[in-house]
């Protein structure tokens, strides 16, 4: 086998990747943890592990910007150094998203507990869940275990039209818990994003296994109208 | 570079000087001895032509170069005759050993690489090499000029054409081994250029290969050329020589290295000192047919060439 | 204009050694198709079949139907009158040592009998023109003998030489491989103009300059086509792992 010094740079490249992956996971399940809790000195984890995922991405950004210009990288090599700068975004993101979670855990500290009509846990599960299995699928190449995450994303757009509707609703009604209504949006908001971003990081194993590109496709959901969901 | 030991390096510098002494030593030894052989090689043809001049030169006035020998007992006469008989005997050999050497080369290299053919016409070219001139000239006399035939032109009798023939044969191995071995280095390249474009092949042996080896083959001319321009012992039996001025294919005819070769063994010492002249005029003769060949044809060569 | 070519059960052998078994494929015209593979793979004998150079090998031999442009080079006409259709580009630029930058462009018609210097005259300017070689050698066309210019211009003099007899398909054998970087993307300019005139097929071992160059592309091995497809498949996803492998550098 030749080239093994370049096969060792995209196993490199695949490591790091799967460390930053990690730390992405890491602080969104700490990000709702302390939502759980309400505990701050969590929000302050969650708050350094996103300045770590930050120069995480510029470190990975530019190996591979590296790999480009020096390897002339062909065929499956190309769209894996391809995929794993756009995952690198999302995954960024993904950070992004749990440190705003966690931003809106604290406001929430001064503010009274209350029930809202809002299943906050079972959306991050899933959202967790869909992360998981994206991030599983890139460490096998399984482009099968990527497409399975594709169709989970209409869940959860659903149940964040759903909270948008139930909040708004709140908000206008109870205008005393309105404050905590927001917060809740938001975080439901938050978290949708996060379905979102690993949704994109499926579409790239997808691309980087097969060499299809299955972006915007609606049809690999399952035909489901997300229209229909409102 | 040094070692730990002290007295290592202690030695060190010394063995390096004896050794870089040796060196220079065998250096020179070296170059001395290729002086030397340059001088060996060169001496003798310099001591040739100075003793020629010295010898000749005195011989040389307008007379000679335009007066035929006087008759036997006269003084003074030049050696004109010779000199004309010998450019027509070296055009007549040039026109046969020429061409058909070039084509025998030709053959060689183009189109018979590899056949049995090809082989046995090397061979016949080499042995024709060694074939020592008098011997040639004996031949000739055996199937030119004894012979009375109505098939064979200018037989039955001494001629410039049946000097001519021997001496051309004797041209046609050297030019047509150096015409082979310069069309084998024209670089294979080249050929597939030219068939590339569709040319035939005939056509591209003669107008780009041929044409490409063109300088080596004429310098191989030229050592043919300058080879029997000095042959005495073929013409003894062939052209034979002659006294007076004549042109003519069918009678014998005056040469310079013969008339040479007659003067040397006669016994008048004017008739010696012309053959001095004689012999430096055929150097000279030489070199400069060599040299106005060398220049026309570079004259022709474009900027850049090899 | 160019033309297609089919090549049906393409097998070919030097002496006993089969070097190219069963090839098949079709060369779109006017297109630029190029052929990659490791050292010894066939695609120099495959191009050399293409007009019958292979051929000037006494030990040569070639089965299958070779179609230029609908005719069959191999049944009927002779060797000389396809490579008037089917021009050639070496490795090593090899110009005629002996002949000016005018004759050298010159060289197939003038040894194939034109004679009319003026229509030679527009012969020899339009194809150094097409090959990008006339503003820097206009004023010296007879002065200067074709083995005097530079690498990169002795091999466009050469392209300029093979255009000169208008074919219809133009072969290049590894063209810039013996040249610096700039002659290099000269040529390969060049090669993107000339696909609007003539079919070109360049062999290449170099797999960037395939990419930039060729829309289609096709992977030979031991002799046989493995993969022919455009390039832009070949080079993002190829079908065939061999193909992947040898254009990944993991093998070859």
């Amino acid at each position: 086998m030749t080239r093994i010094r370049f096969q060792q740079s995209l196993e490199d490249l695949k490591e790091n990747l799967l460390v930053m992956a990690g730390l992405a996971e890491q602080a969104i399940q700490r990000a709702i943890e302390a939502y759980r809790v309400r505990d701050l000195s969590i929000c302050d984890l969650v708050s350094r592990s996103e300045i770590a995922i930050n120069r995480l991405e510029r470190d990975i950004d530019q190996a591979a910007l590296d790999l480009l210009a020096m390897e002339q990288p062909m065929a499956i090599d190309l769209r894996f150094i391809l995929s794993v700068i756009k995952i690198n975004a999302d995954l960024e993101r993904v950070g992004d998203a749990a440190k705003s979670i966690s931003d809106r855990v604290r406001s929430m500290e001064q503010m009274a507990v209350t029930e809202l009509p809002v299943d906050i846990p079972k959306m991050a599960s899933l959202a967790t869940e869909m992360v998981r299995k994206c991030l599983q699928s890139f460490i096998d190449g399984d482009a099968e275990m990527a497409r399975s995450v594709l169709s989970m994303d209409d869940a959860v757009d659903a149940m964040n039209k759903a909270a948008y509707k139930a909040l708004t609703k709140v908000m206008e009604e109870q205008s005393h818990i309105a404050p905590q209504a927001l917060n809740a949006l938001m975080i439901s908001r938050s978290l949708e994003r996060v379905a979102d971003h690993a949704t994109n990081i499926a579409e790239d194993v997808i691309f980087w296994v097969q060499g299809a590109d299955v972006r915007h496709h609606k049809s690999v959901t399952g035909g489901r109208d997300p229209q229909a969901a409102r | 570079m040094g070692s730990g030991n002290s007295k290592g390096e202690d030695k060190l510098p010394t063995e390096h000087k004896m050794r870089a002494r040796i060196r220079a030593l065998t250096d020179g030894a070296a170059t001395g001895l290729a002086v030397l052989s340059t001088v060996l090689v060169v001496a003798p043809l310099i001591a040739i032509f100075v003793y020629l001049l010295y010898k000749g030169a005195s011989s040389l006035n307008l007379a000679f170069f335009t007066e035929i020998p006087k008759p036997e007992g006269e003084l003074g006469g030049g050696m004109a005759n010779a000199i004309l008989g010998s450019a027509i005997l070296l055009g007549l050999a040039s026109a046969i050993g020429i061409p058909i050497g070039i084509g025998g080369g030709i053959f060689l290299a183009e189109f018979g690489r590899g056949t049995k053919l090809a082989d046995a016409v090397r061979f016949t070219a080499d042995v024709l090499n060694g074939v020592p001139s008098i011997v040639m000239g004996v031949a000739i006399y055996g199937l030119i000029v004894k012979p009375q035939s109505h098939w064979i032109p200018f037989s039955g009798h001494f001629s410039a054409f049946s000097g001519g023939v021997a001496l051309g044969i004797m041209m046609i191995p050297t030019v047509c081994r150096t015409s082979e071995e310069m069309l084998l280095m024209v670089p294979h390249a080249v050929r597939e250029a030219a068939l590339a474009l569709g040319v035939p092949n005939w056509r591209s042996v003669l107008s780009i290969t041929v044409k490409t080896a063109s300088p080596g083959i004429i310098t191989g001319c030229m050592l043919a050329f300058a080879r029997v321009a000095g042959e005495t012992a073929p013409l003894l039996f062939t052209a034979l020589g002659n006294q007076f001025w004549s042109t003519s294919l069918n009678e014998p005819i005056a040469a310079l290295p013969l008339q040479i070769y007659i003067y040397a063994l006669s016994p008048y010492d004017d008739l010696h000192r012309l053959a001095w002249g004689g012999a430096l005029v055929l150097i000279v003769l030489i070199v400069l047919a060599v040299s106005l060949v060398r220049y026309v044809t570079s004259r022709g060569v474009l900027k850049g060439a090899s | 204009m160019g033309v297609g070519i089919e090549v049906t059960n393409l097998n070919a052998w030097y002496g006993t050694n089969h070097t190219l078994q069963d090839i098949n494929l079709n060369i779109p015209a006017n297109h630029a198709t190029a052929l990659i593979g490791p050292s010894g793979c066939g695609k120099s004998t495959f191009v050399r079949c293409l007009n019958r150079m292979h051929e000037t090998n006494p030990v040569a031999r070639v089965t299958g139907t070779v179609r230029i442009g609908g005719l069959d080079i191999y049944s009927g006409a002779k060797p000389v009158q396809i490579r008037r259709r089917v021009g050639m580009v070496f490795q090593r630029p090899n110009p005629f040592p002996t002949m000016s930058i005018y004759d050298n462009v010159a060289a197939g018609l003038k040894l194939n009998g034109y004679a009319n210097h003026r229509v030679l005259d527009d012969i020899v300017e339009r194809s150094l023109k097409n090959s990008a070689l006339w503003d820097e050698v206009k004023d010296d066309l007879k002065k200067k003998s074709g083995a005097s210019l530079s690498g990169g211009q002795q091999q466009r003099l050469c392209i300029a030489r093979a255009l000169a007899v208008d074919p219809e398909v133009l072969l290049m054998d590894e063209p810039a491989s013996a040249l610096d970087p700039v002659s290099t993307s000269k040529i390969e300019d060049l090669i993107f103009q000339l696909k609007s005139q003539y079919t070109i097929v360049i062999v290449t071992h170099n797999m960037q300059q395939a990419a930039r160059v060729a829309e289609k592309t096709g992977f030979f091995l031991n002799g046989r086509m493995v993969e022919f497809d455009s390039t832009h498949k070949i080079f993002t996803n190829p079908s065939d792992k061999r193909t992947e492998d040898y254009i990944t550098g993991r093998f070859g």
